[in-house]
């Protein structure tokens, strides 16, 4: 479904990503493991389009077409969403309001069944805002529910777990799962192995490359033993 | 002053009128069931003539038509608590023209109301609205006011609310002024509000100017008795070549006063020009005064967010700029 060829991006002189290779296979929900400052938030935004990121070199390959020259919404259109880190928040927009946007048919009972899925109670919040009112987590888990509701072909999730606490994790990981069941693949961008347990394949990101790949028990292992106590982050080594 | 209590349609020009600025407001996204049910309080005054008045149990709505606009007297009887909103509907029709509202509001203690004014000026090239209102507040009444307006195209008009309301204790005054929907043309927008102990006044304006719209914004909140509590909030969005002032005032007077000016002004594109001049003073230590305000571009990332969920652009921006102005 998605192969990332090669890819590189150059900013100011500074070498982010460097020929990064990565395939993500239909309804698979793919997990890459980095420490901070690897990479993972840029890769996110060179699949989406997003931040003004074009690669420097290389081809993202959604479906058979490289998709790098299409715009945001051409990319989201073809079926591809993401989910940010630290999800943007817009006064005057309700809930209700950004399900709705979101949405395949704007459903209703569909949008409460969406916010059911990542633990949150759809009258306590399809009239709020979804602005500075809603604490970081309830945040996240309104963004992961936007996601479900659009139904995406490859959801991208970038860092989903931070700032949720671990009450609410449970609760969010079931909505992934619950994403992919819908037939949406998914690339779970994270630095918790304890995130990427629900992957089918983990990839470790180290200097803006994939150094590894493999399935999550082992891949989480090797990432806890060599890259938790690595200092490096420019130079892999590995 | 007469009182009127009945819908007023005498003649054919009047009907044509009445149902000219029904169409309008119909045409503008407005429900015209409002202005025809029969237990609403409600006024329609077309450039200087009054079209319609109805007072329902509480409210007595008094009116004269002067040379070039309306006089208005409107009453809430002391402890009426209104269900339904009283619907003010204040327009003109032709291209031309001027409408000048002289308002004086008596909500008498205890009372309860909300209002909805409704100013629909569609096909304006050189039209002046002046509404000047005189608004007292009793003491533990509340009083929601909600003017929306609904321009045309052509920018050609020239609208100035100003209001001095004194709020008396306990009271809430709460007012709403918006003007998202055609050119606003030129605004001189100018409220004052003197409140007493405990009272409450929120002042909310919402524009979009666009073209070479001219907006001037100026809201007073004189917080006098103690425990007065004061909000002057503006949010603006710009484009093109449109330009605005915005002026927040609030003044803690009196010990334990609170009051916040929070001014959000986006300016969208490379022309427009936004200025914000927020005045916060505390004459007593015990009160306490603060100010925010932001001008910026629309915010990228917003539109980013959106535009991953599949809208285009142009559609991103606008639901961020309803939402802003909402």
């Amino acid at each position: 479904m998605l192969e990332v060829q090669k890819l590189q991006l150059t900013l100011n002189g500074n070498s982010i990503i460097n020929g990064l290779d990565l395939h993500v296979d239909k309804g698979e929900i793919h997990g890459i493991l980095g420490e901070n400052g690897t990479g993972k938030t840029t890769i996110a935004n060179l699949i989406m389009g997003t931040n003004n990121y074009k690669p420097t070199a290389g081809r993202i390959i959604f479906e058979g077409q490289d998709i790098a020259g299409l715009s945001i919404s051409q990319r989201a259109q073809k079926g591809i969403t993401l989910a940010w880190q630290e999800p943007a928040r817009v006064e005057g927009l309700t809930v209700r309001d950004y399900l709705a946007l979101s949405s395949h048919n704007g459903q209703s009972d569909q949008i409460e069944r969406y916010l059911w899925t990542v633990g949150l109670e759809p009258a306590q919040y399809l009239d709020r805002d979804i602005d500075t009112t809603l604490s970081g987590g309830e945040r996240k888990r309104i963004e992961l529910a936007s996601v479900l509701a659009m139904r995406p072909k490859l959801a991208i999730l970038d860092e989903p777990d931070s700032g949720i606490d671990i009450v609410a994790l449970p609760l969010l990981l079931n909505g992934i799962i619950e994403m992919n069941k819908q037939g949406s693949s998914v690339l779970l961008i994270t630095h918790s192995e304890r995130v990427t347990e629900i992957s089918h394949r983990v990839s470790i990101l180290c200097a803006g490359a994939i150094i590894r790949t493999g399935v999550p028990a082992e891949t989480s292992q090797w990432f806890k033993d060599n890259c938790r106590t690595c200092l490096h982050i420019n130079e892999p080594e590995h | 002053m007469s009182q009127s209590t009945e819908v007023n349609l005498v003649g054919y020009t009047v009907e044509k009128e009445y149902q000219g600025m029904i169409d309008a407001y119909e045409k503008a996204g407005g429900d015209k069931r409002a202005l025809q049910t029969k237990d609403v309080a409600k006024l329609v005054v077309h450039q200087n003539r009054v079209l319609s008045s109805d007072g329902v149990k509480g409210i007595k709505i008094e009116t004269e038509e002067t040379e070039s606009g309306v006089k208005v007297n409107l009453t809430v009887e002391e402890g009426a608590k209104i269900a339904r909103p009283i619907h003010l509907c204040f327009g003109l029709l032709p291209k031309e023209g001027l409408q000048e509202i002289i308002m004086k509001v008596d909500a008498q203690d205890n009372s309860q109301v909300s209002v909805i004014a409704h100013c629909i000026f569609p096909n304006a090239v050189k039209v002046i609205h002046k509404m000047d209102a005189d608004i007292e507040i009793g003491n533990n009444a509340r009083f929601d006011y909600k003017e929306t307006h609904y321009h045309g195209e052509s920018g050609g008009i020239e609208v100035i609310p100003k209001a001095k309301v004194r709020v008396g204790k306990g009271g809430v005054w709460q007012s709403t002024f918006a003007l998202s929907q055609g050119m606003v043309g030129k605004l001189d927008y100018d409220f004052e509000v003197f409140c007493q102990e405990k009272a409450v006044a929120e002042l909310t304006v919402k524009a979009y100017g666009k073209g070479n719209d001219d907006i001037k914004v100026w809201e007073k909140i004189h917080l006098n008795g103690a425990g007065a509590r004061g909000l002057a909030k503006t949010r603006l969005v710009l484009s093109n070549k449109a330009k605005a002032e915005v002026k927040g005032e609030t003044y803690g007077n009196a010990p334990y006063a609170r009051g916040h000016v929070d001014c959000i002004e986006l300016v969208n594109g490379t022309e427009a020009v936004a200025r914000a001049i927020p005045i916060v003073s505390v004459t007593d230590g015990r009160a306490k005064v603060t100010h925010e305000a932001a001008i910026g571009s629309i915010d990228r990332k917003q539109v980013e967010t959106l535009m991953a969920r599949g809208l285009d652009e142009d559609k991103a921006v606008d639901v961020i700029v309803k939402g802003i102005l909402r």
